[in-house]
């Protein structure tokens, strides 16, 4: 698959099409992969990798990328078509100004999984029939694949590409999985379980804003976060009333436009499960007021963008499941 | 630790210009009586509302946050208590999911001639938050009274 996806990077770098290429390269050690910007072969030849780990999705850098001079080449899994639907539908990206190509997406790994393991000082990973061969500075130890695959994979809601110029390998289906159960499981829980749950899980929050700034909807250029004045811009949350404000916050602002690429749990460092936070939301949506994938194209209306006259009353929220 | 028997809480009710403010005054003129834990704070629209406002309320030492608006169809600007609707089913879906307490917000649509619903309504609001107690789950300490 890299050679392949290389391979037509350069093609379409010599014959002009595309100026420039974004993808992804290795950082410190081989797991630590991160989004870069390639602009002649020589540099794709040298850093440009595609495999197990690179999960990031590319999408946002392209609200910059796109507004450049030349024409830039993506190449998106597609989860991460979704995202950059969405950013076309909200008028974010130059879309002529970008050439993308669809590539397969996950299961892609998660590092920290294998480390839990007790696996430590890893040289290399390799998936052999579902079964990891992992290559470590004290010799050679495996693991069942399906037990080191991140977060957002485990949950994938689809694999199928919705917005591509051309593909590398096969397009998928949307696939029908079952990303609510936590949700649901919380649901059912007391209010004062639920409180608990939720205080411990958000207490650990460092406010990096990791989540925020890789969030593909959130693209303000001013972020209300950002305001000094809004009594939560510190780095450290002082307290906990702070934690529930800016992850309800968070939340609320691509209440109807996540679409739930999972990015803001992959980057916590704290292992927050965030996305939860939205797919609560999308839940909600999808049971009172319709099925909605966000990015799943361009044109239909957000939900919240929209109204009906017959929509429930905020007081269902009183009366359904348990206090 | 002093436990306080006498609790009275800090309930902040967002009334709309055009129908609850306007409820809100007829109620006051028809002498109908409703509890003067309810702060009136005047806006636009219902869905003048930021879920931001409501927080902060709550931060800022509130027990209970209603807000009340036109009725649905009625909004002086067409639409804009359809959009409220929506937005704030979804807010207090998730301070449910959080663990708030669901009966610390509300949400009702009061006219500018249902002065008694407004009064009748605030009396009932006010009294299920004072069951419920002070607000500790969304407080922020700096800001508690002492």
């Amino acid at each position: 698959m890299q050679e392949a996806m290389i391979k037509r990077a350069k093609e379409l770098l010599a014959d002009g099409t595309v100026t420039r290429v974004i993808g992804w390269k290795k950082g410190e050690f081989f797991y630590d992969i991160t989004p870069a910007v390639f602009e002649t072969a020589e540099e794709i030849d040298a850093d440009f990798v595609f495999d197990d780990f690179t999960s990031a999705n590319v999408s946002k850098y392209l609200v910059k990328e796109s507004k450049k001079e030349g024409k830039i080449l993506a190449f998106l899994k597609p989860c991460d078509t979704y995202s950059f639907n969405q950013l076309i539908k909200e008028h974010r990206v130059v879309r002529e100004n970008v050439y993308i190509i669809g590539v397969p997406g996950g299961p892609k790994l998660d590092i920290e999984k294998i480390k839990a393991k007790g696996i430590t000082g890893v040289l290399g990973v390799k998936n052999e029939n579902f079964t990891l061969k992992i290559d470590t500075l004290y010799g050679e130890e495996t693991m069942p694949f399906y037990e080191a695959i991140c977060g957002k994979c485990a949950d994938c809601k689809s694999k199928k590409h919705v917005i591509y110029d051309e593909l590398i390998g096969e397009d998928g289906d949307v696939l029908d999985s079952n990303r609510f159960d936590m949700v649901e499981k919380l649901e059912n829980m007391t209010a004062q379980e639920r409180f608990d749950f939720w205080r411990e899980q958000l207490s650990k929050c460092i406010r990096c804003n990791a989540c925020r700034n890789v969030c593909p909807a959130c693209t303000c250029e001013k972020c209300v976060f950002d305001n000094p004045n809004s009594g939560v811009e510190n780095k450290a949350a002082s307290d906990s009333f702070e934690e529930n404000m800016f992850h309800i916050i968070r939340a609320f602002h691509v209440a109807g436009r996540c679409t739930d690429c999972g990015e803001c749990s992959r980057v916590c460092p704290q292992n927050i499960p965030l996305h939860l936070l939205n797919r609560k939301f999308i839940k909600d949506i999808n049971a009172l007021y319709g099925e909605y994938q966000a990015g799943a194209d361009t044109t239909s209306r957000a939900p919240l963008n929209t109204y009906d006259t017959d929509d429930c009353e905020p007081s269902i929220v009183h009366e359904r499941g348990v206090e | 630790m002093q436990v306080n028997n006498n609790f009275e809480p800090v309930i902040v009710a967002f009334c709309c210009n055009w129908c609850s403010y306007a409820g809100a005054d007829l109620s006051g003129t028809n002498r109908l009586n409703y509890p003067t834990n309810v702060k009136i704070i005047r806006v636009p629209c219902s869905c003048r509302v930021n879920p931001m406002f409501i927080l902060r309320a709550f931060q800022k030492g509130a027990d209970g946050v209603i807000i009340c608006g036109c009725h649905p169809g009625d909004c002086h600007y067409t639409s804009g208590n359809y959009f409220t609707r929506r937005r704030i089913t979804l807010l207090y879906s998730m301070l449910d999911f959080l663990g708030i307490e669901r009966n610390r917000t509300r949400l009702e649509w009061v006219s500018a001639a249902e002065g008694a619903k407004f009064a009748a309504t605030m009396q009932q609001f006010t009294e299920d938050v004072r069951k419920l107690g002070p607000n500790r789950r969304l407080e922020d300490l700096r800001c508690r009274k002492q």
